[in-house]
């Protein structure tokens, strides 16, 4: 009895966190729209001024938390909402999804860019070691504090909401915000006092959870995932549900704490994952959405073309060769995941793009195929490669079919909350059978993978698996420019603009979804087993959410609809910022917020900037001796690098300005020609008259035979004038 | 016997009734006019046919079978296709592909072996696309918007054909050729329920015509016997209306 009310406590005090972080989510969803994947980032982040002026810097508590929770905290609400999310109303889902992932990741750099991670930073609890006798049992003051904190914030809000003026404001933006505008509701003032009120509800969360759990940038602000499963119980937009949901998810999490045997392996990481799942099934729960109907989708993505897709495939080709002979292996272990996770990146443009669904766990499905690829790529065998794309695609399947009927923010939680559960719990299982199926998962930790043979030949040296993986990023992206071309892909791309449309031709939605998920799966899965090869041994952290993110993010930002957006994202990620990161630290701390930063100017260019990069070197794509020119001079320099007259750095600089060089030189000879006269505007230009050229009687008639009003008009009308 | 039968129904939305009890017959080889002012539940006749709004009571019947509580892409399978009061078009894709995807999916489910690029070709043809077969859907103005949606519930080789609001952002000469194109599309034996404003339209191209006012079915016949109607006039007119244009 007594462990029961020890663990209830427990339970509750958890409860009350995820109650206050997770009401502080409901709240700027329902009155912004924007589902704040951030939320947790911004109650980690103020826990961290918190440590840092009441631990660090010895500031007296009230006053360390009066300018932690009623300074920072609403001010970073009210300035993500003024300089970030303000400009995201008409954007599609995806992009401010997109967005808010980015803060989420960008917020992470920035606090491991201030505070060093990995230092101990010790946070007591309130009033620490002091203890409530209740009679049945004792509860210390920081648990009864984070009780009665969530009471009054619950209460709180129920005032605001029901007894103020302001929240009567903010529901009515809830409902219909063009009608609130027009009855006088400021939803400027209205979405930035949400977030002001959501920064600050963080705040609380994070302050009170830090010392229990430990402050740590990813830990906390994964906590969120947490919050989620709590707000999906009020579905996104009851509080008063939400709070019910925190209470279900933190006694779960207590009593499991008390009461789950620890000599048990496959119940032992069980726990921290319990949220997750209880979360996954929440969202089977939700009640099936309308369908999706046009939205105001900013973003367009052309179809690839015949000889864009050729030439791209050739580039990537030859990039990796080129960089197979000339970089030693060090190098090649750091750029090599350019093009492995490039196809992770790749997988994102059939679902992401054509589909317009989201899925937070293509690194997941990268991990599965590596997984895969360990265990039955013995010896090499090809085998192990079909067999990660299968597996990956059948697991996608299995975390598909629960909740495709859903979209959008649910699928993007799904999918978070399917990465998580694989990285905190799954990947960390011991052996076991389902039926005859013995499944293998990572049994002491990592696990080594060997290298492709295939004809005789092993792909045992990195440059080697360079080439292989430049040459199965070409393969995929050719497939997945063909699934655009074809039949199926006209389709995804249809129902991205309108299920409901789709439906109505007597489309089953649901095979179309399941099929485009499984595929992108299965392409990750790729990706992951090649990378996997190039690790040579592979581990789960490898392929934990947090890591998978920046890809997600990157490949939006470059284009989701685009192939290029792919090679875009791998090659800034896995290409120029480990390049630049050997500037120096700063720099290398400044790019693990990069990806954060390119996200949160996606709603400036919806579209992706990999179109407006391609416009870029037109000129020289269309110039056939400029093109033969810059090649000649790469080739060259290449030539020079092989020899060994020429330092990497050399050569590098050499393509650049060669590339540079080809290009104003191409837009140089391709200026004359736009650069002609223009005729004078004639009488066919009958809009322009009176602007370009005087008006003369001859207008006049030209204008009269044009229009020919005399035969559309019946000429009694015209007699009486009557028009 | 009517292709399609709406039989009674009724749809909530929270405490308000959208439709009440209504009843729509369309019959093969007719153009059947849906009329009614705003908000008097037209669209929503619509979405509890096609089955995107859930019907508190009554019943859907097509060609003879009861699809009341049939998902919606099944429905259409039994020969319903529709188009939009807001145009649903796929803006990533041309006029040609828009008509495709519908063409595909229907070859699909109906194990049609015929050729799908040339039914495409054949249907911009009919309803006047042609010229702007390979621009972006969204370089076209709205009244070709509507047409393609026409175009790809033709597609759809529908036995029952709903639109809503065809007219809407046509101008005279589009909407005459459209009228035309109503009455060809009939006379193949496709029942046509027709939702519009433009009442010249209606009471030109229509066999019988449906007025619905406030969820209820308010009158029911030929376009000339609802124009006489009292009720009608006082209701949808607005009382003392002489004239229907």
């Amino acid at each position: 009895m007594d462990k029961f009310l020890i663990f209830t406590v427990v339970g509750l005090t958890l409860s009350a966190v995820y109650a206050v972080i997770a009401s502080g989510l409901v709240l700027t969803y329902a009155t912004t729209g924007i589902f704040n994947f951030a939320q947790g980032a911004i109650g980690m982040l103020v826990a961290f001024a918190y440590w840092q002026l009441r631990f660090d810097w010895g500031w007296p508590t009230p006053v360390a938390l009066f300018v932690s929770l009623f300074v920072l905290a609403p001010g970073l609400g009210v300035a993500i909402e003024r300089v970030i999310m303000r400009g995201l109303r008409g954007s599609g889902e995806a992009t401010r999804l997109v967005v808010s992932i980015s803060l989420l990741v960008g917020l992470i750099g920035v606090a491991n860019l201030v505070w060093e991670p990995g230092v101990s930073r010790p946070m007591s609890t309130f009033y620490e070691g002091r203890r409530v006798d209740l009679g049945v049992t004792t509860i210390t003051y920081h648990q009864a504090i984070t009780i009665g904190v969530a009471l009054v914030v619950a209460a709180g809000l129920r005032w605001l909401m029901y007894r103020t003026r302001m929240g009567v404001s903010m529901r009515s933006v809830v409902d219909d915000d063009s009608l609130a505008l027009l009855n006088g509701a400021r939803p400027n003032r209205i979405a930035g006092i949400s977030w002001a009120i959501g920064g600050f509800l963080a705040g609380i969360g994070g302050i009170l959870i830090a010392p229990t759990l430990s402050l740590e940038a990813g830990l906390l602000s994964l906590l969120i995932i947490n919050a989620y499963a709590a707000a999906i119980f009020g579905r996104l937009r009851s509080i008063p549900l939400t709070f019910v949901g925190a209470i279900a998810i933190g006694l779960t999490e207590g009593y499991l704490a008390g009461y789950l045997p620890g000599d048990n392996q496959y119940l032992a990481a069980f726990r921290p994952a319990a949220a997750v799942i209880i979360l996954f099934l929440a969202l089977l729960f939700v009640p099936n959405p309308r369908l999706r109907s046009r939205g105001q989708t900013k973003e367009f993505y052309p179809a690839p073309t015949g000889r864009g897709m050729a030439m791209l495939a050739v580039l990537v080709v030859v990039a990796g060769v080129v960089m197979a002979t000339t970089l030693d292996t060090v190098d090649l272990i750091t750029y090599g995941p350019i093009f492995s996770l490039g196809i992770v990146g790749l997988s994102l443009v059939p679902l992401v793009g054509f589909a317009g669904q989201i899925s937070l766990a293509q690194l997941s499905f990268a991990g599965v195929g590596a997984l895969t690829a360990a265990h039955h790529g013995g010896n090499g065998s090809p085998l192990g490669l079909v067999l990660a794309v299968v597996v990956a695609a059948l697991v996608g399947v299995v975390v598909a079919l629960p909740v495709m009927r859903l979209s959008g923010i649910y699928l993007a939680l799904a999918t978070a909350a399917f990465a998580v559960a694989l990285d905190r719990w799954l990947f960390n299982l011991p052996d076991f059978d389902i039926g005859p199926v013995h499944i293998s998962l990572f049994e002491v930790g990592s696990l080594s993978v060997a290298p492709l043979r295939l004809f005789g030949y092993t792909f045992d040296s990195q440059a080697s698996l360079m080439v292989l993986s430049a040459v199965a990023f070409a393969g995929v992206a050719l497939g997945v420019a063909a699934l655009r071309w074809s039949r199926f892909g006209r389709q995804l791309v249809a129902m991205r603009d309108s299920e409901a449309a789709c439906a109505t031709f007597g489309l089953n939605l649901l095979w179309p979804r399941v099929g485009v998920f499984a595929l992108s799966a299965g392409i990750a899965g790729l990706g992951g087993a090649l990378y996997g090869m190039q690790l040579g041994s592979v581990a789960p952290a490898r392929f934990d959410l947090l890591t998978g993110l920046p890809i997600f993010i990157l490949v939006v930002v470059g284009g989701a609809g685009l192939v290029g957006g792919a090679l875009f994202a791998g090659v800034l990620i896995y290409g120029v910022l480990p390049t630049a990161a050997g500037l120096g630290t700063t720099v290398a701390k400044i790019n693990a917020m990069f990806s954060g930063l390119a996200g949160v100017g996606l709603g400036r260019n919806p579209s992706g900037v990999v179109p407006t990069l391609s416009e870029a070197v037109e000129a020289l794509r269309n110039d056939t001796v400029a093109l033969a020119a810059t090649g000649g001079v790469m080739v060259l320099g290449y030539g020079l690098r092989l020899a060994d007259l020429l330092g990497n750095w050399q050569f590098v600089v050499l393509l650049a300005v060669a590339f540079i060089g080809g290009n104003v030189a191409a837009m140089g000879r391709a200026e004359p020609a736009g650069d002609e006269p223009t005729s004078e505007p004639s009488l066919d230009d009958l809009e322009w008259v009176g602007l370009t050229q005087p008006w003369t009687p001859a207008h006049l008639a030209r204008m009269e035979q044009v229009l020919d009003l005399d035969s559309m008009v019946p000429k009694e009308r015209v007699a009486h004038g009557d028009s | 016997m009517a292709i399609l039968e709406a039989h009674e129904v009724s749809v909530s939305f929270g405490g308000h009734r959208a439709l009440d009890l209504a009843s729509v017959e369309a019959p093969g080889g007719e153009i059947t006019g849906l009329i009614g002012p705003n908000g008097a539940g037209k669209t929503t006749m619509f979405n509890a046919i096609t089955g995107m709004v859930p019907t508190n009571s009554g019943r859907i019947v097509v060609d003879g079978k009861d699809v009341t509580s049939t998902s919606l892409h099944r429905r259409a399978r039994c020969g319903l296709a529709r188009t939009f009061q807001q145009l649903e078009l796929f803006t990533m894709l041309t006029v040609r592909e828009n008509i495709r995807v519908a063409a595909d999916v229907r070859k699909r489910w109906a194990r049609d072996k015929g050729d799908m690029r040339a039914l495409t070709e054949e249907i911009i043809e009919r309803v006047g696309l042609a010229s702007v077969a390979d621009e972006r859907v969204t370089a076209l103005s709205t009244g070709q918007g509507r047409l393609v949606e026409l175009g790809r519930a033709l597609a759809c080789k529908p036995r029952v054909l709903l639109l809503d609001e065809p007219a809407s952002g046509q101008d005279d000469n589009e909407t005459a050729r459209f009228g035309r194109l109503l009455g060809e599309v009939a006379a193949t034996g496709t029942a046509v329920l027709l939702v519009e404003h433009d009442m010249a339209l209606v009471m030109d191209v229509c066999d019988r015509v449906h007025v619905l006012d406030l969820g209820r079915i308010l009158a029911v016949g030929s376009p000339a016997e609802v124009q006489q109607n009292p009720l009608v006039l006082d209701a949808y007119l607005g009382a003392g209306s002489q004239s229907t244009t």
